[in-house]
């Protein structure tokens, strides 16, 4: 089963009304008030009313969203949260779980979406095969992987050598930049160095490694990508 | 332990004891118009009964016993219905509710909801449970009801001729009527005891529910071989239709608390296999 579930043929408000109701810990006296306080949080309260089958998917994940809102919680698990949405739909979301989390709730999000993870998350564990491969806050995941800096220059032959003198591998030129492999190197050396060296350095960059290849280099290609 | 779990036990609002969940799933039944409908055919067999009989007044005949009586008193219009409704409407009707129970929250997906909240596996069996027995007696009494109201509005509130002969009051009547019929709810509700498990077993509420439909009729074709009279006492079926020895007089107790004891029976036994189905189910929809 994928994806959000309710009564089809009950409203919004009626399918939270009765999730409260199974709720041995919820007071009965301010369900009105929390339901209605979780709707208008996701942006549904304009559609309480009607029927959960008239809900486009998006709607129907916030309509989850909100049940997991109806009672203030110390861990929320959301599995695939913006799975479905819009654009402004996947804002909303991720402006919320960022509210939850710091209103002080842990938020859990299993979620595919590396783009995602990588703006909602501040910690990530990577999964492979049943197993956690990796786990930790979302920096030092990166930091693990090799990082790369490429510096824009006209003259690449020298920056080539003085990269290389500062003990960077897999150096690389192009017409216009060259690229190494920053390895044990502080960043901060490098500039300094190209220009002691009379290289024009028309830009600087630091790499990261995006999430993606955070997540392969842990995971392993799958498919033969290169063919 | 530490300080913060000391605070996030003291913090835990205490689990409330209410109705509110059995409402909420008696709200889920009544107000599906399926099930509304399915009332009404209900509904619908005392009054065709009752109209028919009158239209046709004189030419008495064919048809159970106990249609003989209706021009007697307007009351047996709903013993009559409750005979006619016994083999398949009113079991049928149990075993859609029933079935749907656990395997339409399946099916939906809605299970997994309930169960995340947490709404307690067992708890969830009682309160569904409680609104299948509360559903077999209001299916029963509407029936009752209805061929009560039909038939004295058409054939008269008179004194009744109990089927063992002896004249008795309208009151008494109504007493005896109230008493079949909670009889009858009993045995549908321990059908719906059965169902409640079948419906555990499966995500496919219409699968549950004509499962639970052959096992009634099963039970009743069973019931008719006679070379099969040992297992009769055995079948839930085979003491529904005493609750005709509620209309005489005095009463015949003997097969009454039988059929009670074997639907208790019945019903103490489905719904604690369908707990212990749940208990160890993995429910990933």
């Amino acid at each position: 089963m994928e994806g959000p579930a309710f009564h089809p043929y009950l409203s919004g408000r009626a399918n939270l009304a009765r999730l409260d109701a199974a709720d041995r810990y919820s007071d009965p006296r301010t369900s009105r008030v929390r339901i209605d306080a979780a709707l208008d949080r996701v942006g549904l309260l304009a559609v309480a009313e009607k029927r959960y089958r008239a809900y486009s998917l998006g709607m129907r994940q916030r309509l989850a969203i909100a049940n997991s809102l109806l009672m203030p919680r110390d861990l929320l698990v959301l599995d695939e949260p913006t799975n479905g949405l819009d654009p402004q739909g996947t804002r909303e979301v991720r402006h919320l779980i960022s509210e939850l989390a710091s209103d002080g709730a842990t938020v859990l999000v299993s979620s595919h979406l590396l783009a995602e993870v990588d703006q909602i998350c501040s910690h990530v564990g990577v999964m492979y095969e049943g197993r956690l491969v990796a786990q930790g806050p979302l920096n030092e995941l990166r930091a693990s992987t090799t990082q790369t800096v490429r510096v824009d220059t006209d003259r690449t032959e020298d920056a080539a050598r003085v990269l290389t003198e500062l003990g960077l591998s897999e150096i690389a030129s192009s017409s216009g930049y060259v690229t190494g492999t920053l390895g044990d190197v502080a960043i901060e050396k490098i500039v300094p160095n190209l220009v002691n060296a009379c290289v024009p350095v028309l830009g600087f960059a630091v790499l990261r490694p995006s999430l993606e290849d955070v997540f392969v280099s842990l995971t392993g290609e799958g498919f033969d990508v290169s063919g | 332990m530490s300080a913060a779990e000391v605070l996030a036990v003291a913090n835990q609002p205490r689990a409330r004891v209410s109705t509110r969940f059995l409402r909420s799933e008696l709200k889920i039944i009544f107000g599906r118009r399926r099930n509304i409908a399915g009332l009404g055919v209900l509904a619908a067999v005392p009054v065709i009964l009752a109209i028919s009989v009158r239209v046709s007044s004189g030419s008495q005949g064919a048809g159970p016993d106990f249609i003989i009586g209706i021009t007697g008193n307007g009351l047996f219009v709903a013993f009559a219905a409750l005979a006619l409704e016994l083999p398949l409407f009113l079991p049928l009707a149990v075993s859609a509710i029933s079935g749907d129970a656990v395997a339409g929250e399946a099916n939906l997906g809605t299970l997994r909801y309930l169960l995340a909240i947490p709404a307690g596996r067992t708890r969830l069996l009682v309160i569904k449970y409680a609104a299948i027995v509360i559903f077999a007696l209001v299916a029963t009494l509407l029936v009752a009801l209805v061929g009560s109201i039909m038939g004295l509005a058409l054939f008269g509130a008179g004194d009744m001729t109990l089927l063992s002969g002896t004249q008795t009051s309208l009151a008494d009547g109504v007493w005896r009527l109230v008493l079949s019929s909670l009889y009858l709810a009993a045995g549908f509700a321990a059908l719906g005891a059965i169902g409640l498990f079948v419906s555990t077993l499966t995500e496919q509420p219409i699968g549950a529910t004509i499962a639970i439909v052959l096992v009634n009729v099963m039970m009743f074709i069973l019931d008719s071989i006679s070379q099969l009279d040992w297992l009769h006492p055995w079948l839930l079926t085979h003491w529904w239709t005493a609750f005709g020895d509620l209309l005489r007089d005095p009463i015949a107790t003997e097969s009454i608390q039988r059929g009670l004891i074997t639907a208790l029976v019945y019903a103490g036994v489905f719904w604690l296999a369908a707990c212990a189905r749940l208990s160890t189910k993995d429910i990933s929809s």
